[in-house]
């Protein structure tokens, strides 16, 4: 893969890293902006064989014809191989039939947990009455984040985003070390959680990846034009740099020309 | 027996002052703003509303103070983000104070389903470990009886009402919905009572010409209202487009709670009927937003 010498935006840095998170042949649980044009970019390239699921009830192996602003769009039925219930994706997902999710969030914390619920202060044993900021909630999110195999996470990368510890957990990561044991896959076990969790946190500065073993998220690449100590200020907690932490490769030419077929007026990507 | 009525009857006996009303069904389209204005306008109050993701419908009906709880997965708009009614209610108490009850997609999913079967719950091992049943009082989290697992288990939730939007529809019920189908079926076979807002009402024959794209059987459904471009700005597989300008405009004139009122009184308290909602929309609007390519499935055979 060449790398490209021209200029990109980090959505687009975003969406070649959430497209090279998708294998060839894998089941893919899309959710909405990004991860479409990861869905569509990851067809064109390196994956041609994946499948794109999509909660509302809808399974795709080919991507939209024109930009989908939510997954209902009409173009996003037509030439669909699936138009079904919401409960039979969510099942395919349940069953262990979707290799990799993806989600966004407004807070997510060193073990990969999401919230998307709310931002305190707030009462939690008094009705989590008042909080300061009442985000949209779940939708699929906390389904997506217990039952998929993989799960990856995009968001916006700034210090009151990535936090030590998020004030909500709408959808499980790797839990939190406590008198029963560590964070990491055996807090999902302990919990009751099928299999999955975190395996990458892709942001507007950097990739993370996770260590199963404690759940804490690793600095896996900066993307070109920050330093790591740029993502730490940016950072609710201290790096851990994975140990081969190195530049992100930047897109290539083919994969900046795919993403603005897709998204030819930046409706997502600018 | 024909159970064609308008809007404004459909809601006036189906939905009472304190009902608990299933909308919103099939997430992203489909969605019946037509019925929701209609229940603004007679102004219902202390409504439980209960959906997966209602885009901004459900946003608009706690602004207008119809809403006393919301069992839900989401509520805000999809393509721009936050609700901003929903953040004052749940906030501030403004215009008053809502009860949350926190679901995912599929907690709400399964809870209809539960009830759709006559189960009195469902067990799931999605959202253990996370908040959302700390939240919600409903569900309760027990071991497995065959391997000591941890389980969640969604009760069954029956709606007193369930509102859906659907292509065409006979005088009876019998109804077509197609495209992704959400909930739609299961909040059918689960509320006490439907009521169906079709795009088209078409002879009977049409229906049963093709039963397996049949939403749910017609004896479930009390009200037939035909209400073109009801579901607008949310889009309608074979009929018309997600209006997006509409969203980003309801998102930027409802940051203030000022901003609201004027957006409702323009757009719900002062447009009588959907045929005078229609006509504010203009044809260039309607124009944009019918679908232009279309695509038809080959016939089926259900000869014998």
């Amino acid at each position: 893969m060449a790398a490209s010498a021209g200029n990109y935006t980090p959505q687009e840095l975003m969406v070649v890293c959430a497209a090279r998170q998708i294998h060839d042949g894998e089941h893919v649980f899309v959710g909405m902006r990004l991860p479409l044009l990861a869905f569509a970019l990851a067809k064109r390239t390196h994956a041609p064989n994946c499948v794109g699921l999509f909660e509302a009830g809808l399974v795709r192996d080919i991507p939209a014809s024109r930009l989908l602003y939510t997954m209902g769009d009409l173009a996003n039925i037509t030439g669909s191989l699936w138009a079904t219930r919401m409960v039979n994706l969510m099942g395919l997902m349940a069953a262990g039939e979707v290799q990799l999710g993806f989600i966004g969030g407004a807070e997510v914390d060193r073990y990969g947990n999401l919230n998307t619920s709310m931002i305190g202060p707030f009462d939690k044993s008094g009705g989590y009455k008042h909080p300061t900021v009442r985000l949209p909630g779940s939708g699929g999110a906390a389904d997506i984040a217990s039952l998929s195999q993989r799960l990856a996470i995009i968001m916006q990368h700034d210090r009151h985003r990535l936090r030590e510890r998020v004030d909500y957990v709408t959808s499980p990561g790797y839990g939190y070390p406590s008198e029963h044991g560590p964070a990491g896959t055996v807090w999902r076990q302990r919990a009751g959680l099928p299999r999955g969790g975190p395996a990458a946190l892709i942001t507007t500065l950097a990739l993370f990846t996770f260590d199963p073993g404690n759940g804490e998220a690793m600095l896996q690449s900066y993307h070109p034009g920050t330093t790591i100590e740029q993502v730490q200020e940016q950072t609710g907690w201290q790096l851990r740099l994975a140990p081969n932490c190195t530049e992100t490769l930047p897109p290539s030419e083919q994969e900046l020309q795919v993403i603005r077929e897709c998204d030819p007026e930046g409706v997502w990507t600018r | 027996m024909s159970k064609l009525t308008t809007m404004a009857d459909a809601i006036t006996r189906y939905v009472s002052d304190g009902s608990s009303v299933a909308m919103s069904l099939a997430l992203e389209p489909l969605i019946p703003y037509a019925a929701g204005h209609e229940i603004i306008r007679q102004q219902r109050r202390n409504l439980t509303l209960i959906g997966p993701i209602s885009d901004v419908l459900f946003d608009q009906l706690i602004g207008a103070g119809c809403v006393e709880e919301v069992k839900a997965a989401w509520v805000g708009n999809v393509s721009e983000g936050l609700g901003h009614c929903y953040r004052r209610a749940a906030e501030h108490g403004v215009p008053h104070p809502i009860i949350t009850e926190e679901h995912s997609n599929f907690t709400i999913g399964l809870a209809l389903l539960a009830a759709s079967l006559g189960s009195p719950y469902i067990p799931t091992r999605s959202a253990l470990g996370s908040d959302i049943p700390r939240q919600n009082p409903t569900f309760r989290q027990e071991t497995s009886p065959w391997d000591g697992s941890p389980l969640l288990l969604v009760p069954a939730l029956h709606p007193d009402v369930a509102i859906i939007h659907v292509q065409r529809s006979d005088e009876d019920g019998n109804a077509h919905l197609w495209g992704n189908l959400g909930i739609c079926e299961e909040a059918a076979l689960a509320a006490r009572h439907v009521i169906l807002v079709a795009e088209e009402i078409v002879p009977r024959e049409v229906i049963l010409s093709d039963p397996n794209r049949v939403l749910a059987p017609s004896f479930k459904v009390r009200a037939v209202v035909h209400e073109p471009w009801g579901a607008h700005p949310s889009p309608v597989q074979g009929y018309y487009e997600r209006d997006h300008a509409y969203y980003r405009e309801y998102h930027q004139r409802t940051r203030t709670l000022e901003g609201f009122q004027q957006w409702l009184d323009e757009w719900v308290l002062q447009v009588p009927a959907r045929s005078a909602y229609i006509t504010k929309l203009g044809e260039q609007r309607l124009l944009e937003l019918s679908v232009k390519e279309h695509s038809y499935a080959a016939p089926v055979d259900y000869g014998y």
